[in-house]
């Protein structure tokens, strides 16, 4: 009888809850990577509680980690909750296919946000992410358009692996074995750590080798950088010997480019949420999604060009 | 006739000057005896006292090692890695650049937390995992303060007395499960370990808030007018004031008692719960004092990876420093060399560029020869086969003889 009594709260609960979300309301599933991973991820978190608010028609339930495990749990929980979508930006690109499956069977529409997933196209409505091979292919383009007669680089790479670090490490690797006057002087990883590109920087001036490019993977590590050119008093940026390049246009470091301190810095958009806001929007009126893959638009700031205006309106965090 | 007696007077002299002279070489011998009586007494006090020393000395015979094999390679592979030149920075200030100041500079976080470390090491007998997301809440502390008003000299040292407290609640948090209730140092820690980034980010609620100011390059970098970096001055200042503190107060002598015996401790009016806290209060203070250091290097504060992995790292110091990682004896200047000793490996991996994806490979290595060299194992092997030696050319002597 206790079991019954049991078994029949549980149902009831789940009734609830189906109807709670039957209601005018659209509830979506959002598991990310936590806001303090990065300037990027704050965006990113920022954006989607902003566009998928209460005011805007949606219930949010969020789930954020690093791990891949307690992400694909936090998934298939949300499934069990029966939301009306699930919204995912992966830690890791393998193991989901069983997670993505059930919300199919479920009839769960999946969005990627962010991140791919490595696995078939039909098993996902629509995957907005960023093209970070186009990221440092555009970082590329405008080294070549400064037509320097040699470049001589230094690199300061990610985290090993991550997807960030392969596609912006890729289209450097491609120029530089292509071009003769393009050479690395050193390439070596700092796995974001700011303190560790000073190390590395300053381990090349010590050994009085000369250099006029610095391209490190993202902001943080361009700052390392350019401390210890600094210290050792090279000069950098808009007339400067040395060439710096960051990227993800964290609104301090695009003030550096304003300044002219750094030349370069490549956008790693976190705005997802209104593209795939949108898209639901048409499902929920019954139509179609045409495109499967959207890719956010970035470019890059370039001193020469940059204005208070971009910092304003691309500039992440303060 | 006039010969004659010449002869005789001349064999008078040879006469006197014979007892004279062996008179004098009398004296002579025994004074000589004396002398080296007196020199060989003092020669074996001498020896007796340099034997002693060693022994007390000898535990820092590994991490002087590892430094020595990792100079000496440097040595052979470029001489000029060792260069230490004085040159302008951007800002015109006179600077010391090179290898051996980066090294020096670069370890300086590290140096620090290994000397908490230790003590952590000796009374508990266990490691604190935490370090590194500790200091990541003391600094963010520290940048917090600073970021909400204007930066001066006065708004610094509130900051870092703020971040000091802040840094001891939370090292008190650790110190109270470990000593109080008696958990295992590691997983009393991991809680900290695990959560104590996530708290960094809320104190601050940005993912990397930066400081600019000339006060904080002073801090993190140069002080104008002195050319050596500003953390190396800081990391001789916390090693000269818990030197201080060991030398002058019976903490050492209680902390080693505690690591060593816990009940004889207490049988001998010492509490053990009031020196394991106290250890791992100093331990916070020392994570305040590094990520302070880290935190004015660039002037921000990225929460995920600032002091990335450094508890590995100082674990890793406290054990090549000799030091016994079950509890017990400890010499903090051990782990302070051997936080240098790392600095210097991982430097040295730079210089030689070696790839990305091999560093850690190439790191372990190195690692794995200086951890089993300084293994009890091996350590009583060579100690056995020194004995052999002594042994047999002692024997060899003897047939001679």
């Amino acid at each position: 009888m206790k079991k019954f009594a049991r078994l029949f709260i549980a149902l009831l609960l789940v009734c609830i809850m189906t109807i709670g979300a039957a209601a005018a309301e659209i509830t979506v599933g959002i598991v990310n990577n936590p806001p303090s991973e990065s300037g990027y991820r704050e965006a990113n978190v920022k954006d989607f509680e902003a566009v998928f608010s209460s005011e805007n028609g949606y219930t949010a339930k969020t789930f954020y980690s690093l791990k891949n495990d307690e992400q694909l749990s936090a998934a298939q929980q949300f499934i069990t909750d029966g939301v009306d979508y699930l919204l995912i930006s992966a830690a890791e690109t393998t193991g989901w296919d069983a997670v993505l499956a059930s919300a199919e069977e479920n009839g769960i529409p999946v969005f990627l946000f962010d991140r791919m997933i490595d696995c078939d196209e039909s098993l996902y409505a629509a995957a907005v992410v960023s093209d970070m091979a186009n990221q440092g292919k555009l970082a590329v383009e405008w080294l070549i358009a400064q037509n320097l007669t040699e470049y001589k680089i230094i690199h300061i790479q990610g985290a090993m692996g991550s997807d960030a670090q392969i596609g912006r490490t890729g289209a450097l690797d491609k120029q530089v074995a292509e071009n003769d006057n393009w050479t690395i002087v050193v390439q070596q990883t700092a796995t974001w750590d700011e303190a560790e590109a000073k190390k590395i920087v300053e381990s090349v001036i010590n050994s009085k080798e000369d250099f006029n490019i610095i391209y490190a993977e993202n902001d943080g590590m361009a700052r390392g950088a350019v401390a210890a050119l600094d210290d050792a008093g090279i000069t950098h940026g808009v007339n400067g010997k040395v060439i710096v390049i960051g990227f993800d246009c964290n609104r301090w470091a695009l003030r550096e480019v304003l300044a002219g301190t750094w030349n370069y810095d490549g956008q790693c958009s976190p705005f997802q949420a209104q593209v795939i806001s949108d898209m639901i929007k048409i499902l929920e009126e019954g139509g179609t999604i045409e495109t499967k893959l959207v890719i956010s638009e970035e470019k890059g700031f370039d001193a020469a060009t940059i204005t208070q205006a971009d910092i304003d309106q691309y500039g992440l965090g303060e | 006739m006039k010969r004659f007696a010449s002869k005789i007077k001349w064999s008078k002299y040879t006469q006197l000057l014979k007892t004279k002279w062996s008179k004098y070489t009398q004296l002579l011998k025994t004074k000589w005896s004396k002398y080296t009586q007196l020199l060989k007494t003092k020669w074996s006090k001498y020896a007796q006292l340099l034997k002693a020393k060693g022994r007390k000395h000898a535990q820092l015979l590994v991490p002087l090692l590892s430094i020595l094999l990792i100079a000496v390679f440097n040595l052979l592979r470029d001489p000029s890695f060792f260069s230490v030149e004085i040159s302008k920075n951007n800002l015109d200030n006179p600077v010391l650049t090179g290898n051996l100041i980066s090294i020096l500079n670069g370890a300086s976080e590290l140096a620090v937390i290994s000397m908490g470390m230790t003590l952590v090491t000796a009374a508990c007998g266990g490691q604190d995992i935490s370090v590194g997301a500790l200091g990541t809440i003391a600094a963010s502390v520290f940048v917090k303060i600073l970021r909400d008003g204007q930066i001066t000299a006065g708004t610094i040292v509130l900051a870092f007395l703020a971040c000091c407290a802040a840094a001891m609640v939370f090292g008190a948090f650790n110190g109270t499960l470990v000593s109080v209730f008696k958990i295992q140092p590691m997983i009393a820690t991991l809680v900290l370990f695990t959560c104590g980034r996530s708290v960094a980010y809320w104190i601050n609620g940005g993912a990397t808030p930066t400081i600019e100011s000339p006060l904080i390059n002073a801090v993190g970098s140069f002080i104008p007018g002195c050319p050596v970096p500003t953390p190396i001055l800081i990391v001789i200042a916390v090693g000269l004031l818990l030197g201080a503190l060991l030398r002058f107060t019976t903490l050492g002598l209680y902390t080693q008692t505690v690591g060593i015996n816990q009940r004889a401790a207490r049988l001998n009016g010492i509490n053990p719960t009031l020196i394991k806290l106290a250890s791992f209060l100093v331990l916070g203070l020392c994570c305040a004092v590094a990520g302070c250091i880290s935190a004015s290097r660039l002037g921000l504060i990225n929460h995920e990876t600032m002091l990335q992995e450094i508890e590995m790292d100082a674990i890793l110091a406290v054990a090549i420093g000799g030091n016994a990682l079950g509890g017990g004896k400890f010499r903090i200047t051990g782990s302070v060399l051997g936080a240098y000793a790392i600095q210097a490996l991982t430097i040295t991996l730079y210089a030689m560029k070696v790839p990305s994806t091999d560093v850690k490979a190439y790191k372990a290595i190195v690692i794995i020869i200086i951890v089993v060299i300084s293994s009890p194992v091996v350590k009583q092997a060579i100690s056995r086969l020194w004995a052999k030696v002594k042994e047999n050319s002692q024997k060899k002597k003897e047939v001679a003889a």
